[in-house]
């Protein structure tokens, strides 16, 4: 019987897993207390997008037309727009479309890129270099520039909004990930998988994508923080998640604009919210790189 | 270093030509095509007009004709015509390109003139209250969208000085006070996310030299601190500066783009989400292809400042 079919060592192999996990877990919630702050701040988020409908006193669409928004009060914590919503409901339910566009986008692209590099670093020659001059194209597009010219040819759109963020995260991961996984693909362990015949797949997904996690865990959550902001900065130029719906980026367009001197409530609130949601990412983002890879630390 | 040059010079072509590519697809992509777009509104029109118009364009010919038909075009830095105002586009891009490069080049100066007094600052008065408040001052500087940035300090300048965007921006060769009192805003609520990296770098930077051991040999040779620091520790730590500001030039494009919008600076980023929204491919096109253009060149030339900057560094 070999260790692999030993339920009683598979056993003690799954809870000194779990044990380690637990204590790295405990680890950074004591040595890193600005990510705690920062992931504090997502829970938060993820905990108003999911009960938005519990927590939110109004509806995002409720309201009547009064033509002047009304300042805070007892009954609208935040005030109304002109056409008498609840800014403070409608910032809940903007917070599902703002994580549901973060996590999406950061988790596509991370993911496409980190298929990308793997596939590049452990094949090299002729594939690698196709795949690396397609993402030096990919990568000379400034991030809103891309993001707008996918807006302007798919219209805009919460799904469109998803794509086009998705696009430039791609290279960016890539990147990244192959340099990783340059170093991995020349360990002794990938030479003992190929010589007893395990296949490419195989290799790739068993051997070599474990192994480039780190650097690929570190740039989905650096790219959290920033597909937030491009989202909110799209919606904001009216090319990104379109009225009725909520998000914060379109709360800040036209009205916010409007009637800035008299209601600036419009253009603060979600300008605070979007901040504080961008700084948890950051924090949140920087600690874990910090915690998973400190020769990664730069600007 | 000439060779090194040439080869470098070489190699931007291949991505240059798959970026005209690709932007080329990515308007392809659109659902019916240009023509079809124009007179969607219009309500009926002939099968014959429509049919006339797209042999015009020359979008009856095989894609890849199209392709090189409009690289020849550009070649010539002839981009068609706008959809929107008849107009040539080499023509609207021509009158708007001045106002956002002198606002790229003002955002660039403050971002500088903020980051490297600041971060040198943070550095030599390490883990004191002057280092922590200037590390919180440039982390929110990344968190900070720069167009709410903008709005609120629209809304304090409407509040308390009674100014507001001016609806036309007065050009520097007319009035260079007037032209730079317009732009001093938009160019701080960009300059301010700008600055917030290069700070982070030039503190951590400077931070390791002042560790190496001719700083000490400077001050024990008995140097005033103020030039250790100038001409020691900084001098030697602008590398990786620089390159953190070259690299964040992405973001001073993306920033302009919106910051435009926010203070209403009729400069390209405000004509591209303009064209977007009117649905002027022909401009779209044009305006993607210059932005990505001009970040793949000033990387280029910044690639090449290393060796001004750091003539250890060898272009084999």
């Amino acid at each position: 019987m070999t260790a692999a079919e030993d339920p009683a060592r598979l056993r003690y192999l799954e809870e000194t897993r779990l044990r380690r996990a637990r204590s790295a877990v405990l680890d950074f919630i004591r040595r890193r207390p600005l990510g705690v702050a920062g992931a504090v701040v997502i829970v938060v988020m993820v905990f108003a997008a999911v009960f938005a409908d519990v927590v939110a006193p109004y509806g995002p669409q409720e309201g009547t037309f009064s033509g002047l928004p009304e300042p805070p009060s007892l009954q609208h914590l935040l005030g109304t727009d002109a056409f008498g919503r609840d800014v403070f409901s409608r910032l809940l339910y903007g917070s599902r479309t703002a994580l549901l566009v973060g996590f999406s986008s950061s988790l596509v692209g991370s993911t496409l890129g980190l298929i990308l590099g793997v596939v590049g670093s452990y094949f090299g020659g002729k594939t690698d270099e196709i795949i690396e001059r397609f993402m030096d194209v990919l990568i000379s597009f400034p991030l809103v520039v891309i993001a707008i010219a996918v807006i302007a040819a798919l219209g805009p759109g919460t799904t469109n909004v998803i794509a086009a963020i998705t696009l430039p995260v791609i290279p960016r991961v890539a990147r990244v990930v192959r340099s990783s996984g340059l170093a991995v693909v020349r360990m002794p362990y990938i030479e003992a998988a190929r010589s007893v015949g395990v296949r490419a797949p195989r290799i790739m997904f068993r051997h070599m994508v474990p192994n480039v996690f780190a650097p690929y865990l570190i740039m989905l959550t650096a790219f959290l923080g920033q597909a937030v902001l491009l989202e909110a900065t799209l919606s904001y130029l009216g090319l990104g998640v379109v009225e009725p719906e909520p998000a914060w980026g379109n709360m800040l367009r036209g009205q916010g604009m409007q009637f800035l001197d008299q209601a600036p409530w419009l253009a603060i609130a979600p300008g605070v919210a979007i901040s504080l949601a961008v700084f948890g990412f950051n924090l949140f983002g920087d600690s874990l790189r910090d915690a998973l890879d400190p020769r990664l630390r730069a600007a | 270093m000439q060779r090194y040059v040439a080869g470098r010079l070489l190699l931007m072509i291949p991505t240059l030509l798959g970026v005209a590519i690709l932007t080329f697809l990515i308007m392809r992509v659109v659902p019916g095509d240009v023509v079809a777009l124009r007179y969607s509104q219009a309500g009926a029109v002939s099968q014959d007009v429509i049919d006339r118009e797209r042999r015009l364009l020359g979008l009856d010919k095989p894609i890849q004709d199209q392709f090189f038909d409009w690289m020849g075009q550009v070649v010539r830095l002839d981009f068609g015509q706008s959809l929107w105002t008849d107009r040539p586009v080499t023509e609207e891009i021509a009158a708007r390109f001045g106002i956002t490069l002198e606002l790229a080049i003002l955002a660039a100066i403050i971002a500088s003139a903020i980051a490297i007094p600041l971060g040198v600052l943070a550095a030599v008065r390490q883990d004191s209250w002057v280092d922590y408040v200037i590390r919180v001052v440039s982390i929110g500087g990344l968190a900070l969208p720069s167009f709410w940035l903008g709005i609120l300090m629209i809304l304090g300048l409407v509040v308390f000085f009674r100014w507001a965007p001016p609806l036309i921006f007065v050009p520097i060769w007319k009035d260079p006070v007037e032209n730079l009192g317009q732009l001093i805003w938009p160019a701080l609520s960009v300059g301010y996310r700008y600055s917030a990296v290069a700070t982070r770098m030039t503190r951590s930077s400077v931070l390791e030299v002042l560790r190496e051991d001719y700083v000490r040999t400077a001050r024990a040779k008995g140097l005033r601190e103020l030039w250790v620091v100038v001409r020691h520790a900084l001098r030697n730590s602008l590398l990786p500066v620089t390159t953190v500001i070259s690299l964040e030039f992405a973001f001073l494009f993306g920033g302009l783009v919106v910051t435009e919008q926010v203070f209403n600076v009729n400069g390209l980023g405000k004509l591209l989400v303009d064209a977007v929204a009117h649905r002027d491919y022909p401009l779209i096109q044009a305006l993607v292809l210059i932005f990505s253009f001009v970040f793949v060149v000033v990387n280029f030339v910044v690639d090449l400042l290393y060796g001004v900057l750091d003539p250890r560094i060898r272009y084999a």
